[in-house]
Order: C-alpha cells, then sequence, then structure tokens
C-alpha cells in the first residue's frame, strides 16, 4: 500500500530532523548564559528522545520500546524536578 | 476507506508535530531570556510532541495506541508542571524578567 510506504519514509526522515533538533538545543544546552537556561535545554532534549525511541519503535516494529520510552520520559521529569529544586534551594531536602 | 482516512490524518498529524517541534527549538535558540525561552519550548514542545505520538497511535492496534495514549496524557501533565519549576527557580535565584530593559543587556 502506497500510504504505509510515505509513513515509513516519513517517519525516518522525522526522527532524523529531530535528531537535528536535539543537535541545536545541545548548542542552548552548551552555551546557555545562566543554570536555568541548559534546564531548559535539557528537558526539551528529553522530549525529543522521547520521540525517537517511538518512532524507531515504530520503524523496527518493537513494541516493547515503547515501555522504555515511558520509564525514559519518567525519569526526565523527575531529572528536571531534581535540579530545578537544587537550583532553587541549594540543597535536595 | 476507512484505513486510507487514517492514514492521511496520520501523514498530516506528523507534518505539523514536525512543524511545531521546529517551533520550539528555533524560539529556543532565538529568544533573548529564559522566560520567553519557556514560554516558547513549553507550548510547542508539547503540542508537537502530542501530534507526533497521535500520528503513530492512529494506525497501530489497540494495545500499542492505549501506551500511546498514555505517554501523550504524561507529556501533557508533567511538561507543564516542570517548566513551571523551572520558572519558579530562575525568579528566586535573581533573575530577573526582560521587561524595562533592553535586549542587549543580556
Amino acid at each position: 500500500m502506497i500510504y504505509e510506504q510515505i509513513l515509513d519514509y516519513l517517519y525516518t526522515i522525522g526522527a532524523i530532523l529531530v535528531m537535528l533538533m536535539i543537535f541545536f538545543s545541545m548548542i542552548r544546552a552548551l552555551a546557555g548564559p545562566t543554570a536555568p537556561d541548559r534546564v531548559v535545554a535539557i528537558n526539551i532534549i528529553t522530549t525529543y528522545t522521547l520521540i525517537i525511541i517511538t518512532l524507531i519503535a515504530r520503524i523496527y516494529e518493537q513494541v516493547y520500546f515503547l515501555d522504555i520510552a515511558m520509564v525514559y520520559a519518567l525519569m526526565g521529569f523527575i531529572t528536571t524536578i531534581g535540579v530545578a529544586k537544587y537550583l532553587e534551594k541549594g540543597a535536595l531536602d | 476507506m476507512l484505513n486510507i482516512i487514517l492514514y492521511i490524518a496520520s501523514i498530516i498529524s506528523f507534518i505539523i508535530g514536525l512543524f511545531f517541534l521546529a517551533v520550539a527549538t528555533i524560539g529556543l535558540l532565538r529568544l533573548p531570556d529564559i522566560y520567553n525561552r519557556l514560554h516558547a519550548t513549553t507550548k510547542c514542545d508539547t503540542l508537537g510532541a502530542g501530534l507526533v505520538l497521535l500520528s503513530l497511535a492512529l494506525q497501530s492496534e489497540l494495545a500499542v495506541a492505549i501506551r500511546l495514549a498514555l505517554l501523550i496524557i504524561f507529556i501533557v501533565i508533567t511538561n507543564p508542571t516542570a517548566a513551571h519549576v523551572i520558572a519558579r527557580a530562575a525568579y528566586r535565584t535573581g533573575i530577573t524578567p526582560l521587561i524595562g530593559r533592553s535586549e542587549s543587556d543580556g
């Protein structure tokens, strides 16, 4: 079916584009003038990585990658909350 | 017939989602302040990720679609929360918003 083939190509190209977006977000994470800038960049890179994992799960037809994506989303959220709390209070208590 | 409609909706949703992800990256790179960057990235990133995952969910079977829907709900809950916590941390550590000072002040 032609639409399925179009979607296959589109998902591969989209995964490569999201990889480029991760690269450009990494520039902000390296060059950000303040610490919260870096936290924002890391947060957005987490979301992009989650999208790449789900796209790879679709491309290689492995359903179990979606569970990895869920765990990755949880860990990214906890990382962001933890680093932001540390910036705010100076300690993690 | 229904299959074709689902495939076309999936393609359109994926392209719109990629557009919003690109807008989020451009906003992260180009905007002058931490609060402006949060404003750009949070909304565009949440919407773009939701649309991309919706595009994947539209043409998969039920068990996969339920997992993708759980991921969408999780992203929609946690992304604004993280942005709120980052903005509060930035404000309480003394970064003033970009009101009343020019962009060249940093």
